[in-house]
């Protein structure tokens, strides 16, 4: 227990109220709702472009993923989707894992496979906008 | 004394899950809509290793190619679609439900069922598309 816990007037239940099990605000529930609702038209742009791809050989697949339009699309979606995933896995994780150290390994084992698909994805739009 | 009294405290029922409810087509898609998200959480990898390849080179372009053509890999590929796609009906679904609409006993039952069609429906239609611009099954 925290100074300021000990010397707050606030009893426990009320410090809790409202927080729910994550003991967060509803910034997870918001930017989950966010997200999905960006992911929509981002998912359908995403496989519009997959599906135009299909014919295509290397140097053109190349070429169109890099050119901007495309580029920053997949960048919006994979920024988009890759947070939302994230905060969908905490969630979950946060339901079905109830020891407190596994809940700890597991969320940030959430954290480092999230960020490091994001920004593998970014780095390979990128990589291949600008051809380096 | 104590034992018993432990003993009886643990097989206190607690409150009523999953097992204790009849299986209903909301709460089986409820399910379906985590396990999804919990795919599409790491079919999100197929996607980097696609534009990791695209980005590395022709050979490893080859290698992502090479991979998606055989069976499993063309059945992981529609696993995936389906569950993007299932994934957005239900989230577009629970969407409406967080607006207040669609909680009646026949609008719940009928966008559930419309989740499910549309997503199998559009899954079909977005794979047909797909070989029609390839140019024939392979």
């Amino acid at each position: 227990m925290t100074e300021q816990h000990r010397y707050s007037i606030r009893t426990p239940l009320g410090r809790v109220r409202y927080l729910g099990s994550a003991h967060n605000g509803t910034r997870v529930f918001w930017h989950q709702r966010l997200t999905s609702v960006a992911n929509i038209p981002l998912s359908i742009a995403v496989i519009a472009i997959i599906i135009g791809l299909l014919r295509s050989n290397h140097a053109a697949v190349v070429q169109i993923l890099g050119s901007t339009p495309v580029a920053i699309t997949l960048l919006l979606f994979i920024i988009s989707s890759v947070y939302h995933m994230w905060l969908g896995m905490q969630v979950i994780v946060e339901d079905y894992v109830h020891d407190e150290t596994w809940k700890l390994v597991t969320l940030m084992a959430n954290t480092f496979f999230s960020f490091a698909v994001g920004l593998a994805a970014v780095f390979a739009i990128l990589k291949l906008s600008f051809g380096l | 004394m104590a034992e018993a009294k432990t003993a009886r405290l643990k097989n206190r029922p607690l409150s009523p899950h999953l097992q204790i409810y009849k299986p209903m087509l909301t709460m089986m898609m409820s399910i379906v809509h985590r396990i999804t998200g919990g795919a599409l959480f790491f079919g999100m990898l197929l996607l980097v290793w696609w534009l990791i390849a695209a980005a590395a080179g022709p050979n490893a372009y080859a290698q992502v190619q090479w991979f998606m053509e055989t069976v499993i890999g063309r059945l992981i590929l529609f696993g995936y679609t389906w569950a993007l796609i299932h994934h957005m009906l239900g989230g577009i679904k629970h969407l409406i439900w967080d607006l207040g609409y669609g909680f009646g006993p026949v609008e719940r039952e009928w966008l559930t069922v419309a989740t499910l069609v549309g997503s199998i429906g559009l899954t079909v239609l977005i794979w047909i598309v797909g070989y029609l611009v390839m140019g024939g099954m392979r």
